[in-house]
């Protein structure tokens, strides 16, 4: 299995800044068109930023590769571009047999269709043929575990069934080359296991994956060969276990990163245990690394998890902070941290002199990286619907009252 | 080069397709061989929309012919009874409703497809496929609705006692017509759509402003006959009279109107495409 299943060559996608700040009204294009024609020789005056610049590799047949890197590195940028969703400003790729993509869970799923006519619309757009999907059809639905709801409208699935149903017909894709961003960071965490096992099982039958993930655990377990991206630039390359080492001393020890100068976080972890809880009921410390630029007097420190909805459940922020300029650590100490079992993000800000309300200046807003993981036994409702967010045993007591 | 830049070739060693994935170079051809590959995904929007319509409103299906056969009353009492625009010797519900039918489809095909590139973004910025399959799901999703509303025209012909003629086997060209020039204008309006998001808020003025220049609600016999060709440059023109003609065996349309028709509603439809070809390539970074 030597044969070239991705051949890429000085690949590189440019966006013009402004861009992407969504689309344009027509007023807007005219008013420019009129201010532009007054200018001294009509200069553009917008800038271009290269998302991706220079990418060649090679990704064998039945390999498995895994992309690293910090939000907006490009690893999603290079996912895009494999999968055509958006057109290379310079350099080409070639794709050797038939690409699935899956950058997201639950791609063209609609509301007001029933689940199985989901299963239809989001396999048909995912790349499957109708013969397809209704072979697997029973398999899929036995992986979801939706059967008895199978005729209902998506729109009173639970969140976690219609996850669970997304990734159902995801990972029955079976193209020869599937490119997978980060979706196996939201659902509850089995299963999340169970999508990892049959994505193993769908390496081992000699498929290509190219796989983006914060989740290093994953990358390790799943990858042969990583793909470190920085800037835009293949930074490094080479087996998991090596580039994943290197990545993860390098986002946490300062020095190494050479990208934006401003950025104050540099990494976060929990005492002794990575990014994950084992135990939600005893006391845990989140350590942040930062590096000040100058020193911060009166300042603001911000924290709040996130539910992978974006709903805040729980934050915290801390007022008249001093800390001098240079490497800093803050050690943040909770006495329980009682969620469900499942992928969490962490949102993070740092303020100068005064906090949000005050005026004061924002030094940076963080989006945590890697993702808070939970792992621990459930506790709550076995239905998704009744489980809630905290997972906190409970006993029940029965007794007969007495008459009087 | 052809369709999107990417080359289907097949690898010699292993008979794999091999798609080249290049930067987009000027004005792109139709991807006729692409579409048909992804000709069940096409199937599958066009389930998505008629499924969704008739889910969303409480009586369904009833709309498509509550639609064009209310707007019919309306019309055959004021422009009819009261003004007394001539129907060319037609019954005035006949009139209307064969011009209505064409012209509702049009109407709702324009409307569905100008959003359809902005409604489906999640999707476009997510998954790959020929963008194009998205407008054109939308104009023949409308041919259900269509279909409704054509049976009560029947049960209109019986009740009126008007036998189909010889000229009803051109109806399906003339529905060709329409579906072309609906697509042809779709494609225009959605790509600018997805480009410019005011344009939405013209459409709805823009369909008024061509129903009046549509022989809807009158006959293109007001037209003086040597004036005829120029007002076939409206290719809804064409259409309608064609339908009237199929349908009621009244009024021959005249030839060069018809061909005037055609002319317009091929070039507007090789325009359509190749302006929504240039958008594809940049779409998924824009909407």
């Amino acid at each position: 299995m030597s044969e070239t299943a991705i051949h890429v060559e000085g690949l590189g996608k440019r966006y013009r800044l402004g861009q992407r700040e969504r689309y344009r009204a027509m007023r807007d294009v005219l008013a420019r068109a009129f201010t532009t024609m007054f200018e001294r020789n009509g200069e553009r005056k917008d800038g271009y930023m290269w998302a991706l610049r220079n990418a060649s590799f090679d990704v064998r047949q039945g390999e498995v590769v895994g992309l690293i890197g910090r939000n907006g590195a490009g690893k999603t940028t290079l996912l895009k571009l494999l999968s055509r969703i958006t057109r290379p400003t310079e350099g080409f790729a070639e794709i050797h047999g038939r690409v699935g993509s899956l950058l997201e869970v639950g791609t063209g799923f609609h509301p007001e269709l029933s689940g199985r006519e989901n299963i239809y619309l989001s396999g048909a757009i995912l790349g499957m043929s109708k013969r397809e999907i209704d072979r697997k059809h029973d398999e899929i639905v036995a992986f979801a575990e939706v059967e008895r709801f199978l005729d209902a409208p998506l729109k009173h699935f639970s969140t976690g069934m219609q996850m669970r149903l997304a990734f159902a017909v995801a990972a029955h894709l079976e193209p020869e080359i599937l490119l997978v961003d980060e979706v196996l960071a939201v659902g509850d965490l089995e299963f999340q296991k169970k999508c990892l096992g049959k994505m193993q099982e769908v390496s081992k039958s000699g498929r290509t994956i190219v796989f983006v993930s914060h989740q290093m655990n994953q990358i390790r377990r799943l990858c042969e060969r990583v793909f470190w991206i920085d800037a835009g630039q293949i930074r490094e390359e080479g087996v998991a276990g090596d580039v994943v080492a290197r990545y993860e001393s390098a986002s946490l020890s300062p020095g190494n990163n050479s990208a934006d100068e401003k950025r104050c976080f540099l990494g976060w972890s929990i005492c002794g245990e990575g990014n994950t809880v084992r135990d939600g009921l005893r006391d845990v410390t989140f350590h942040f690394h930062l590096r000040l630029r100058e020193a911060v007097s009166q300042g603001h420190f911000g924290v709040a998890i996130l539910s992978d909805s974006s709903a805040v459940l729980a934050g915290w922020g801390f007022d008249n902070l001093d800390m001098p300029a240079g490497d800093q650590e803050i050690l943040l100490r909770i006495p329980a941290l009682p969620l469900r079992p499942g992928a969490y993000s962490i949102t993070c800000s740092i303020f100068n002199r005064g906090n949000n309300l005050t005026g004061g200046q924002l030094l940076e807003e963080w989006y945590a990286v890697p993702p808070l993981v939970i792992d621990t036994r459930p506790l709550a409702h076995p239905q998704d619907r009744w489980a809630g967010v905290l997972n906190i045993p409970a006993e029940i007591e029965v007794s007969a009252q007495q008459e009087k | 080069m052809n369709r999107m830049g990417a080359v289907a070739k097949t690898d010699i060693l292993a008979g794999i397709p091999v798609l080249r994935i290049t930067p987009p170079t000027g004005w792109q051809l139709l991807p006729a061989k692409e579409l048909w590959d992804y000709r069940e995904l096409l199937y599958f929007f066009v389930w998505r929309e008629i499924k969704i319509r008739y889910k969303q409103t409480a009586i369904g299906a009833a709309w498509a012919v509550l639609q064009p056969f209310l707007t019919m009353l309306v019309f055959s009492l004021f422009f009819g009874r009261l003004a007394h625009i001539s129907s060319e010797g037609l019954p005035y519900p006949i009139f209307y409703y064969s011009a209505l039918l064409p012209w509702m489809y049009f109407a709702s095909s324009l409307q569905n497809a100008t959003s359809t590139i902005v409604d489906n973004q999640r999707v476009i910025t997510k998954v790959y496929f020929p963008r194009i399959a998205l407008p054109l799901s939308a104009v023949l999703s409308g041919l259900v609705d269509f279909g409704i509303s054509f049976l009560l025209f029947i049960l209109m012909m019986v009740y009126y006692h008007i036998r189909p003629t010889v000229a009803l086997v051109w109806l399906p060209a003339f529905l060709l017509l329409a579906v072309l020039t609906a697509l042809g204008v779709g494609l225009w309006l959605s790509a600018m759509n997805a480009i410019y998001r005011d344009v939405r808020y013209v459409v709805p003025f823009l369909i008024n402003f061509w129903m009046l220049a549509s022989p809807v609600a009158y006959g293109s016999s007001i037209v003086p006959e040597k004036w005829r060709w120029l007002y076939g440059l409206n290719p809804m023109a064409g259409v309608i009279e064609g339908f009237r003609w199929s349908l009621a065996g009244h009024g021959m349309p005249s030839g060069r109107l018809l061909f005037a028709s055609m002319g317009v509603v091929l070039v507007v439809l090789a325009g359509g495409i190749a302006y929504f070809q240039r958008m594809e390539t940049t779409v998924a970074d824009v909407v």
